[in-house]
C-alpha cells in the first residue's frame, strides 16, 4: 500500500462522488421544493444515457451527442412531469413512491422496446481515451478527470444559479415555504416543471457521462438510484450543499472501503473470515453510514431550515 | 350485528374469496387447470406477509421498505436448519418466528427514531443489509439459494400413540396454509380493534396528540413492528416449505415494494385488503405474462393508475357506502 | 363451460387408451429460458438455436411432430419455478429443458423431477446437481460450473503465470469460478476483489489496485452486459497490453459484435477456456454455425450451441425408444448412452449425468471476413470429469 495507490483511489472516490452528486442534486431539489419522492429519477439517468448513445452514434460526435441529448432528456422529463406527476404533488409520500415505482417498470420496458435488447454501447472518443500522468507518479484516465471537471463545473453552476440568480431565489423560497411563494404571485406550476426538468437533465447528464464507461442498458437506473437516495438522506433532503458534501463523502467511503477494507480486515481477522466478510461489508458500508448518520442526526447533515 | 348485515357486499365478497381459496384444490382440476392450486397457495402465503405489513403500514403508518427481509429470515431459518438435517417443524417454525421477532426488535429500535421518508430509507437500508448478508453466506448457497430437501415434519408421539402431519402431501400443506391465513386474519382483526390497536391508529393519525395523552408512541410502534415481523417470519417459513427453496432474492427491496403494492392495491387499513391485493397482484402478473412478454409496459402504468384513482384500494371500492374499516 | 370441458376430455381419454393412436400426437418439449429483462439476449440466442435445430431435424423426433413451449423465467427463480409448473402441470410437456441460471434451475428442479419427468439443463451446472443432489432423471448437456475455470487455471500454469490478480462478482457463480481457478492454478494470488453483483459496473477502484499489485496476469469473470463494460474499463485504465487478461464466460459471440462496433481492440488476443468454439471442426458444428450465421447475422454463442445440442440429444433418445417418450426408463437409458451428433464431436455422458469432455484454450481473433470471434487453440483438459462426480451416488 503506497501513497500513489491511496491518491489514485481518492481520485476514484471523488469521481464516484461527483457522479452521485449529479444524481442527488436533482433528486434533492425535487424533493425539497415539490415534496415529491421520485423513484423514477433513475429512469432519467437511463433515458439520458440512451438518447446520448443514439445521437452520438448518429452524428459520430461525442459533444453533439451531449448537446442533443440534453434537450431531449429535458423533453422527456417535462412530458413525464406534466402527464404523470402533476396529480401526485397533493398526495402523500407513499402514493408517490408507488406511482413512481410503476413508472420505473414502464421506462425499463420502454427502452427494451425502442432500443436493442442488450442496450447501446458507444466507443470512447480518441481524444478522451488513455491516461495522463498528473505528477507524483500518479497515472489517471483522462475521461475520469473530465468527469470530475464537468461535475465540479455543474456544481459551481448550480451554486451560482441557486444563490445568485432570481430564479434561484424563488427556488430557495419554494423550498422553505411553497404556499407563500404561490401567494406572492409566482407561477408555481411553471416553477415546478422547471425544477423537475432541471433535475431530469442533471440525472440524464450523469447518465451520458457514464455511458462510454458502462454502456446504456435497461435497469441501469435502479442501481444508482438507491445510492442517490442514501446521499440525499445523509445530506439532508432539500439541501444542495448537503447533497454535495454527502455525495463526496459517500463516494470516498465506498471507494476507499472497497479498496482497503480487505487489507484492514486481514489485520484483525483470520484469512477465511476476512475473505468472506470483506465483500459483504463493503456492500453494506454505505448503508451503515446512512444508518449511523440518521442515528445521530435524524434529519440528515444539513437539512434546510423550513418555514 | 344483525343478520342482514352479513349480506352486505363487503362480507359477501370476503366470504367468496375465502371460499374460493378453500375449494381451489377441488375446483382447479375440475376446470382443467390443476396448477391454479399452486398459484393460490403462493397467493395465500404472500397474503399472510402482506397482512403483516398492513398492520404496520396501513394501521400504524410505518412505511417499511424492508419488510421482505422477514420473509428471508423466516425462510432461511427453516432452510438452514433443514441443511443441517433438522426437519422438526416444532423447532423450525417457532425459531423462525422468534428470530424474526428479535431482529425486528433490534432494527425497529433503530429505525423508529426516524419518521417519514427517512424511515422509508432506513428500513430499506436494513433490508438491503440483510439481503447482502444472505448473498455472502456461501455455505448456504449465496444467491443460488438453498434447496430444502423436505418439508417440515410435525410429529408427536406419547408412549404408543403418535400423530403426524405430512406436509409433503400437497392437500395437507394447502389447507394448513389456509388455516394459518384465516387465523392470522383473526389475530390481526383482534389486534386492530383492541386498545393496543386504537393507540397505534391514533399514533398514525397524530403522534404528538397520543404522546400528550400519555402514551409512549415509540414503544407502541416498536411492539407493533415486532408483531408484524414475527407474522412475516412465519410467512417466510411457509414460503420455504412451499417452494422447497429459499434465496436472498426474496428479501430484495423490490420484493418489499411488491408487498407494499399488495397492501395498497387491496386497501390499506383494512384487515382483509392485503388478501385481495395479493390475489389481484399475483393473478394479474400471471395472466399478463402469458399474454405478452412486455407485460411490464402495461403493469407499470396500471400500478400508477391504481395509486392515482383507487386510493383506498379494491376493498375500499366496496366499503365506500359503509363505515366498515 | 365445465361440461364442455368434460365432453372435450372424453375422446382424449379414449385416445389415450390406444397407444398407437397416442403416438400420432406431437411430442411437447418445455424450454425454460430468459426472454425478458436485460439478459434476454442470451435467451433469444438459445431460442434461435432451438428453432434452428428443430428445423434441421425436420421438426420430427421418433417419427412424431415436435411442439416446443417456451417459458420465460424473467431471470428470477420464483418466476422460473412458476413457469416450470405451468409447463409441467398445464401444458403437460413430455420433457423439460433449458435453464440458463443456476438459481432458477435449483428452484425449479423439484417441480419436474417430482412429476417423474426428465429434466435437461442446457447451461446451468451447479455443483449440488453434479454431486450430492444428483438425480436419475436430471441430465446436463453443457458443463459443470467449476470445470471451465479449472481449465483456465491449467492454462495459467502452462503459460508460466506466477502471480495472479482476480476480479469476480460476489455471487454464487462468481465464487464458483474463482474456486475453480484456485483448484488448479499453482502460482500466487496477489489480490482478489469480489465485487457487488449486479449493481457494481464501475471497477475503477479495483483496477487501480490491480495496477498497483503488478501481477503477471489478471483473471476475471463478468457474464452478460458486465463483460463488455469490464473490457472497456480495462482498456481505459491502460491495462490492456500491459497485463494479460484471462477470462471465462465474459467474452462471447453475443458481446463481441458490440465490442467490435465500439472499437474495443483490447479484447483481441485475450485468452479464455471453453468446451467449444465456433470453429470446432466437425460436420454438425459446421452446419450449425453456418446456418446460424446466415439466419441471424453473427456467430452463435456457447449458450446457443448448448441449446442446439440439447435438441439433438433429446432426438437421439426419442428415436431410440421409437417415439414412445412416455417410456421414461427407456429414455433415460438412451440419454445415458448419449449416442447423438454433438457440435463438439464425440460425446460421452458421465455417470453423474454431466458430460465428460475436453476443455480448450480459446483466443479472440479476427476471422477471414474481418469479424471478431473466438478460435480454438489447444486442448487443456481432456475427457475431464467434474470434481463433484464422486459425491453422486448414482
Amino acid at each position: 500500500m503506497n501513497l500513489v495507490l491511496i491518491a489514485e483511489q481518492t481520485l476514484n472516490g471523488l469521481q464516484f462522488g461527483i457522479l452521485l452528486f449529479l444524481l442527488a442534486a436533482g433528486l434533492t431539489l425535487v424533493f425539497g421544493i415539490m415534496d415529491l419522492v421520485n423513484l423514477a429519477h433513475g429512469s432519467f439517468y437511463m433515458m439520458g444515457a440512451f438518447l446520448f448513445a443514439t445521437f452520438y452514434t448518429l452524428t459520430g460526435s461525442f459533444f453533439l451527442g451531449i448537446a442533443l441529448g440534453i434537450p431531449a432528456t429535458l423533453a422527456v422529463g417535462v412530458v413525464t412531469e406534466v402527464l404523470a406527476l402533476r396529480p401526485l404533488y397533493a398526495r402523500n409520500h407513499l402514493d408517490q413512491v408507488l406511482a413512481t415505482f410503476g413508472l420505473i417498470l414502464f421506462f425499463n420496458q420502454l427502452v427494451q422496446v425502442i432500443w436493442p435488447l442488450d442496450g447501446m454501447s458507444v466507443p470512447m472518443p480518441a481524444y478522451l481515451d488513455g491516461a495522463v500522468r498528473i505528477g507524483f507518479g500518479i497515472e489517471y484516465p483522462v475521461y475520469r478527470i473530465m468527469i470530475i471537471g464537468s461535475g465540479l463545473a455543474v456544481a459551481a453552476g448550480l451554486y451560482f444559479l441557486v444563490q445568485r440568480t432570481r430564479l434561484g431565489m424563488v427556488i430557495r423560497a419554494g423550498a422553505s415555504n411553497r404556499t407563500m411563494v404561490g401567494a406572492l404571485g409566482v407561477d408555481i406550476k411553471l416553477l415546478f416543471t422547471l425544477v423537475f426538468g432541471l433535475g431530469a437533465v442533471l440525472a440524464g447528464f450523469a447518465g451520458m457521462l457514464m455511458t462510454p464507461i458502462l454502456s446504456a442498458t435497461s435497469g441501469m437506473g435502479e442501481q444508482i438510484l438507491i445510492l442517490a437516495f442514501v446521499v440525499i438522506v445523509i445530506g439532508g433532503i432539500g439541501s444542495i450543499r448537503g447533497a454535495f458534501i454527502a455525495a463526496i463523502i459517500t463516494g470516498l467511503i465506498d471507494t476507499l472501503g472497497r479498496s482497503f477494507l480487505d487489507v484492514l480486515l486481514l489485520a484483525v481477522l483470520p484469512a477465511n473470515a476476512a475473505e468472506a466478510a470483506g465483500p459483504a461489508l463493503s456492500s453494506m458500508l454505505i448503508y451503515i453510514l446512512m444508518v449511523a448518520v440518521l442515528f445521530f442526526r435524524p434529519q440528515g447533515l444539513f437539512p434546510p431550515k423550513v418555514r | 350485528m344483525r343478520r342482514t348485515e352479513f349480506l352486505r357486499p363487503i362480507f359477501l365478497y370476503r366470504a367468496f374469496v375465502l371460499a374460493t381459496c378453500a375449494f381451489m384444490p377441488v375446483l382447479a382440476p375440475l376446470v382443467g387447470e390443476p396448477y391454479w392450486t399452486d398459484i393460490f397457495l403462493r397467493i395465500m402465503i404472500w397474503a399472510i406477509a402482506a397482512v403483516s405489513l398492513d398492520l404496520i403500514l396501513g394501521f400504524g403508518g410505518m412505511i417499511s421498505f424492508g419488510h421482505a427481509m422477514f420473509i428471508g429470515l423466516g425462510g432461511y431459518t427453516v432452510g438452514i436448519l433443514a441443511y443441517y438435517e433438522i426437519f422438526n417443524g416444532f423447532i423450525q417454525w417457532p425459531l423462525a418466528v422468534l428470530i424474526s421477532g428479535a431482529v425486528a426488535a433490534v432494527i425497529g429500535a433503530v429505525c423508529l427514531r426516524t419518521r417519514g421518508i427517512y424511515f422509508i430509507m432506513i428500513t430499506l437500508a436494513f433490508g438491503q443489509m440483510i439481503y447482502f448478508l444472505g448473498v455472502s453466506a456461501e455455505e448456504y448457497g449465496s444467491d443460488d439459494g438453498l434447496i430444502i430437501e423436505a418439508r417440515s415434519e410435525f410429529a408427536i408421539s406419547v408412549g404408543d400413540a403418535s400423530w403426524a402431519l405430512d406436509l409433503g402431501d400437497p392437500m395437507v400443506f394447502y389447507y394448513l396454509v389456509f388455516i394459518i391465513l384465516v387465523v392470522v386474519l383473526g389475530i390481526v382483526q383482534r389486534i386492530v380493534n383492541s386498545r393496543f390497536g386504537m393507540v397505534i391508529r391514533g399514533v398514525k393519525s397524530n403522534q404528538g396528540r397520543m404522546a400528550a395523552l400519555g402514551f409512549d408512541p415509540f414503544r407502541y410502534k416498536l411492539v407493533c413492528f415486532i408483531i408484524a415481523g414475527m407474522i412475516c417470519g412465519l410467512a417466510g417459513a411457509l414460503m420455504a416449505n412451499g417452494e422447497k427453496y429459499i434465496s436472498p432474492d426474496m428479501m430484495h427491496w423490490t420484493k418489499s415494494g411488491e408487498l407494499i403494492f399488495m397492501v395498497v392495491l387491496g386497501g390499506m387499513a383494512t384487515v382483509f385488503g392485503p388478501v385481495t391485493g395479493a390475489l389481484v397482484f399475483l393473478f394479474l402478473s400471471e395472466i399478463l405474462s402469458n399474454i405478452t412478454q412486455n407485460w411490464h409496459l402495461i403493469f407499470g402504468p396500471f400500478l400508477v393508475l391504481v395509486v392515482l384513482f383507487a386510493r383506498r384500494g379494491i376493498d375500499g371500492l366496496f366499503a365506500r357506502n359503509t363505515k366498515e374499516r | 363451460m365445465i361440461m364442455k370441458r368434460f365432453l372435450g376430455l372424453l375422446p382424449a381419454f379414449a385416445l389415450a387408451a390406444l397407444p398407437t393412436a397416442a403416438m400420432a400426437e406431437p411430442i411437447k418439449i418445455g424450454f425454460v429460458t430468459t426472454l425478458t429483462t436485460g439478459a434476454a439476449v442470451i435467451g433469444k440466442d438459445q431460442q434461435n438455436a432451438v428453432e434452428l435445430a428443430l428445423d434441421h431435424m425436420g421438426r420430427k423426433m421418433g417419427g412424431r411432430d415436435v411442439i416446443i413451449v417456451y417459458g420465460d423465467d424473467e431471470f428470477n427463480p420464483q418466476k422460473g419455478k412458476q413457469k416450470t409448473e405451468k409447463l409441467v402441470k398445464r401444458d403437460n410437456v413430455d420433457i423439460v429443458a433449458g435453464y440458463i441460471w443456476s438459481h432458477v434451475l435449483l428452484a425449479s428442479k423439484a417441480t419436474v423431477l417430482d412429476a417423474g419427468k426428465i429434466l435437461i439443463s442446457a447451461n446451468a451446472g451447479p455443483s449440488p446437481l453434479a454431486g450430492k443432489s444428483c438425480h436419475k432423471n436430471f441430465f446436463n448437456i453443457s458443463w459443470q460450473n467449476d470445470q471451465t475455470p479449472m481449465a483456465l487455471g491449467e492454462v495459467l500454469n502452462r503459460k508460466g503465470v506466477k502471480s495472479l490478480y482476480i476480479m469476480a462478482p460476489n455471487y454464487a457463480a462468481g465464487k464458483n469460478m474463482v474456486a475453480g481457478v484456485e483448484r488448479t492454478f499453482k502460482g500466487e494470488i496477489v489480490g482478489k476483489d469480489m465485487t457487488k453483483w449486479p449493481t457494481q459496473i464501475d471497477w475503477a477502484a479495483e483496477m487501480t489496485k490491480a495496477k498497483a499489485a503488478k501481477p503477471d496476469a489478471v483473471f476475471t469473470f463478468y457474464p452478460g452486459k458486465h463483460g463488455p463494460a469490464f473490457i472497456k474499463q480495462y482498456q481505459q485504465a491502460g491495462l490492456t497490453g500491459k497485463i494479460p487478461l484471462y477470462t471465462v464466460y465474459t467474452i462471447d459471440s453475443i458481446g463481441l459484435p458490440r465490442m467490435q462496433k465500439a472499437g474495443l481492440k483490447g479484447v483481441l488476443g485475450t485468452f479464455m477456456t471453453q468446451f467449444w468454439a465456433p470453429d470446432m471442426d466437425n460436420a454438425q458444428n459446421h452446419r450449425f454455425v453456418a446456418d446460424f450465421k446466415q439466419r441471424h447475422g453473427r456467430y452463435p454463442s456457447f449458450y446457443a450451441a448448448q441449446a442446439y445440442d440439447s435438441m439433438f440429444f433429446i432426438k437421439a433418445a426419442v428415436d431410440e425408444v421409437k417415439g414412445n417418450i412416455a417410456d421414461t426408463d427407456g429414455m433415460r437409458a438412451a440419454l445415458e448412452k448419449a449416442d447423438f451428433p454433438s457440435i463438439r464431436g464425440a460425446f460421452t455422458m458421465g455417470k453423474n449425468h454431466f458430460p465428460v469432455q475436453n476443455f480448450y484454450l480459446r483466443e479472440v481473433v479476427t476471422d477471414a471476413d474481418g469479424n471478431w470471434t473466438t478460435a480454438l487453440r489447444e486442448a487443456v483438459l481432456t475427457n475431464h470429469v467434474d470434481p463433484y462426480a464422486k459425491d453422486c451416488k448414482m
